[in-house]
């Protein structure tokens, strides 16, 4: 796709994978994409566990540890809340407030995400350390990238830790 | 021409502005919609996003029931 030189960038780096931070997340990626800026979220570490293809606990990866780490994270339906989580009951509570208020939730600000081309980026190293392969995630991962290059196509773009 | 409509009376920041972009998007450049909208945030937010991305708002009034009636050119 090809962009105006002069049209803003915003850089988002998931790496909590926390639901309240992802909703965070997805709210300035689809703000900003709306508003006509060209917007990557780049996920990493924790984050990787909202790219997952399968969204409940799945063991994936070769290694014990690899599994056991995938499958007590699971995906993106269990992403804890950063604070008060109570043993995950509290990401469906907070959605059913959010449907309440008629404020937008996760898989809509996603499914809006998509739709509004913002682009998905996966932390090579992440993935490599916790044996998640690019065939775990969603289709909509664009490129699989190491630091250098997210900095380098983030040069130009305001860059926010989440 | 074909005029298209969209009520956002009901959605929150920043799917305001999120829901009448991705309408636009699906419109064929000349055709026009109609968007219904609360005063406060989406009314700020909206016409501004639209203006700034190139399309034009036609006509911005307010209705009987206090929202607003926004009329956009792509």
């Amino acid at each position: 796709m090809t962009l105006p030189a002069d049209k803003k960038k915003i850089s988002i780096v998931c790496f909590s994978g926390d639901f309240d931070k992802m909703v965070a997340a997805f709210t300035i990626a689809t703000g900003a994409a709306a508003t006509n800026r060209e917007v990557t979220l780049f996920f990493t570490f924790w984050g990787l566990n909202a790219l997952k293809k399968k969204k409940g606990r799945i063991a994936t990866g070769k290694s014990l540890m690899a599994r056991a780490f995938n499958f007590l994270m699971g995906g993106m339906n269990n992403l804890p809340l950063s604070r008060l989580n109570f043993f995950g009951a509290s990401p469906k509570l907070m959605t059913m407030m959010m449907k309440k208020h008629n404020v937008a939730t996760l898989p809509e600000l996603v499914e809006a995400a998509h739709a509004l081309g913002v682009r998905i980026v996966a932390c090579e190293m992440a993935m490599h350390i916790l044996e998640v392969d690019r065939s775990d995630m969603i289709e909509e991962v664009q490129d699989v990238a190491g630091v250098a290059t997210f900095l380098n196509d983030s040069e130009d773009a305001h860059i926010i830790f989440i | 021409m074909m005029k298209h409509f969209l009520d956002i009376t009901r959605e929150t920041c920043p799917m305001t502005f999120v829901k009448v972009k991705l309408k636009l998007a699906r419109m064929d450049a000349g055709e026009q919609l109609e968007v219904l909208l609360n005063p406060g945030e989406p009314l700020e937010n909206v016409p501004r996003s639209c203006e700034e991305q190139g399309y034009k708002v036609l006509s911005n009034e307010p209705t009987d029931d206090n929202k607003h009636l926004l009329l956009i050119e792509k």
